[in-house]
């Protein structure tokens, strides 16, 4: 954008222990939190889970009941939400209807007293593609113009921090994919940090940098999505990110960088890295596109049985049952090793130690499975 | 293959009730205008009566009432005490029951659930009951019956409905749009004036419109109340006894097309702002 007044490399965006309450119910607990400068960044997780509560507290919109929140050395706790330099992409946009699409964009502006408000104005239409649509008013656009809008209005103040707040919840899936890749280049374009909050991991994986994870008020993982989907480290990022097979096991020894893990007579191997706690209870995990309907691998599962099918078209995914009726999810792709497999049929499965990861198996084995359709 | 054979002709009877029942909804909205309008229309009608003493009986086509509507003693004197009265009672009516709105709609404080109530006592409260005591407390706080006591008498019972419907309006905002301008910098007084008052507006409008039609309506309370002071509606009535003269139907019927006027005004703006 030209005339760029954008106050660049304002600093990191820290949360230190904040925490909030509302009567006896604790929505926020203990939350401490960087997000660099300039990094997109989502905080991902289920209804209720506190995401929403944190983002409103960046936003000003509420006062966190302890701890601190800073942009750089500034402290922006307690802090008017107009007096921050933080602007909010609100879930349903939150547009004013008696304003016209101009002057939606131009409030902003016109709070701070900014003179060239058209300059600035036609440069964040163009910026999201809309330039022809100035005149209307909010109610004459379809949901996902007016989502460009809302973030058109927030951008043109130039803030340190854009908050998004489940901005594409509304949109179809379609458009919604759309938006995802026009966020990010949006976000590229002008290099403000962006915090995005939203229950759909597919949407966070795709859009941000760095993900944290949140659950019942405090972050579970923190990290890129790669990270998140490959090395998870609890049982709920495990199972809220795409699908997980987990398997009840004991830790036999550690030695020469690799576990020695057994379940049910079964022995597997993880590597040790890949072990997140010294607990001898685990969970094993393994994603169900890493495992193979074959019976080579060092760890491995004969006899079991396939018990669903279904054709998904880039795969066809199986259910399969093992010999101790533990059911386990496998994705094999379409290409042509397939092996075209029907109910009934007995399969052997085996997955890569390299692919495994160990967690706490003190955890609730289903936790965070389910909870994104809850919505 | 089908063939195709005449259709019987239905009976004409039988075609009669189907022409019945699919304009059943008509023919019962035509009656229920008829019902409404009918006073409306007779007074209309009437306005153009060449009546001598009493406007009872049709006499004879003239325009002379509508060429000179304040042919009749009093008459006007009367309607300009109702609009002063009814603009005044309304201006204060709305400022004051916009702001209890607001308190109402908005913060929570002691005794709010109470105010809530009370605010819908004087709705509730027969006319008569209300322009007796309202008479009662002038006379003996020894304030004479006049113009003011009229106002304050309106505006009290204006308020209510000022109430009831901005809170209506308030309580439809989206609080996020609030937020959303407090995000966009604008602090608590720009906030209230860029997004609240402009969004709750239409709703003032309408409480306003709605206070002074029931300000210059009013004849029980401001009969109580008025001493020798004389409103439109005191005037129609007082003159009842002896025969209201034709200029009462012609200010009448002009007020119904004023208002006819503006609400069709009204409509055809906002039409015209929905195509743009």
């Amino acid at each position: 954008m030209a005339n760029s007044k954008v106050s660049q490399d304002t600093g990191d965006l820290v949360l230190n222990r904040v925490s909030k309450f509302y009567g006896d119910f604790c929505a926020v607990d203990d939350l401490s939190l960087t997000v660099p400068d300039g990094s997109f960044f989502a905080l991902l997780g289920p209804s209720g889970c506190g995401k929403t509560t944190t983002l409103r507290m960046i936003a000003g919109l509420e006062e966190p009941s302890q701890g601190t929140i800073h942009i750089g050395d500034n402290d922006i706790t307690t802090q008017k939400p107009y007096r921050r330099n933080v602007n909010t992409v609100f879930q349903n946009y939150a547009l004013f209807p008696h304003l016209t699409i101009f002057e939606n964009i131009a409030f902003g502006l016109r709070r701070r007293g900014i003179k060239d408000v058209k300059t600035e104005v036609e440069n964040a239409l163009n910026l999201v593609e809309l330039g022809h649509l100035a005149e209307r008013k909010p109610a004459q656009l379809s949901g996902g113009q007016q989502q460009r809008i809302a973030v058109a209005r927030a951008i043109v103040n130039r803030p340190e921090v854009l908050l998004l707040d489940e901005p594409l919840g509304a949109l179809d899936l379609k458009l919604r994919r759309q938006m995802q890749i026009e966020l990010k280049r949006i976000q590229m374009e002008v290099g403000i940090t962006f915090i995005h909050v939203t229950h759909d991991q597919e949407e966070a994986m795709t859009m941000a940098d760095t993900i944290a994870v949140m659950n019942q008020g405090k972050i579970e993982q923190m990290g890129s999505a790669t990270d998140l989907y490959e090395s998870p480290k609890t049982a709920f990022v495990a199972n809220f990110l795409g699908q997980c097979n987990l398997i009840k096991a004991k830790v036999q020894s550690r030695a020469g960088g690799k576990a020695v893990v057994t379940a049910k007579g079964h022995t597997f191997e993880v590597p040790l890295s890949r072990v997140s706690t010294d607990n001898d209870s685990v969970l094993l995990g393994v994603r169900p596109e890493k495992l193979r309907l074959d019976d080579k691998g060092i760890n491995s599962i004969k006899d079991c049985v396939v018990t669903d099918r279904s054709f998904v078209g880039t795969s066809t995914q199986y259910l399969v049952r093992t010999p101790w009726d533990l059911e386990l999810v496998v994705f094999e792709q379409n290409d042509e090793g397939l092996h075209d497999l029907h109910v009934g049929d007995k399969v052997s499965l085996e997955w890569d130690a390299e692919h495994t990861f160990a967690l706490d198996g003190a955890q609730d084995i289903n936790a965070g499975a389910d909870l994104e359709e809850e919505e | 293959m089908s063939t195709l054979s005449a259709a019987p002709m239905p009976s004409l009877s039988h075609r009669a009730s189907r022409w019945f029942s699919r304009n059943l909804i008509r023919i019962y909205a035509g009656l229920a205008f008829i019902y409404l309008f009918i006073p409306v229309a007779y007074t209309f009608a009437f306005s153009f009566n060449d009546a001598g003493k009493s406007n009872l009986v049709w006499q004879g086509f003239t325009l002379d009432n509508w060429k000179n509507p304040c042919g009749a003693p009093q008459v006007c004197s009367a309607v300009a005490n109702s609009i002063q009265i009814g603009l005044l009672s309304t201006f204060i009516a709305t400022v004051l029951g916009t702001m209890i709105a607001f308190a109402l709609g908005r913060h929570k404080f002691r005794g709010r659930t109470s105010t809530n109530l009370l605010i819908f006592l004087p709705m509730a409260t027969p006319e008569v009951v209300l322009g007796a005591s309202l008479l009662a407390m002038f006379l003996n706080l020894r304030v004479n019956p006049g113009f003011w006591t009229i106002v304050i008498s309106h505006v009290m019972f204006c308020i209510s409905f000022v109430v009831v419907t901005v809170k209506a309006r308030i309580a439809s905002l989206d609080p996020r749009l609030e937020q959303a301008a407090m995000d966009l910098y604008a602090n608590e007084k720009d906030t209230f004036r860029y997004v609240t008052l402009p969004l709750v507006m239409p709703g003032i409008a309408g409480a306003a419109l709605l206070a002074f039609s029931l300000s210059f309506d009013d004849f029980i309370i401001t009969n109580f109340n008025s001493g020798i002071e004389t409103t439109f509606p005191k005037f129609v009535y007082v003159s009842a006894a002896r025969g209201i003269p034709a200029q009462a139907n012609v200010i009448g019927s002009a007020m119904f097309f004023i208002a006819l006027f503006i609400v069709i005004i009204g409509q055809v703006v906002s039409r015209q702002r929905k195509k743009s």
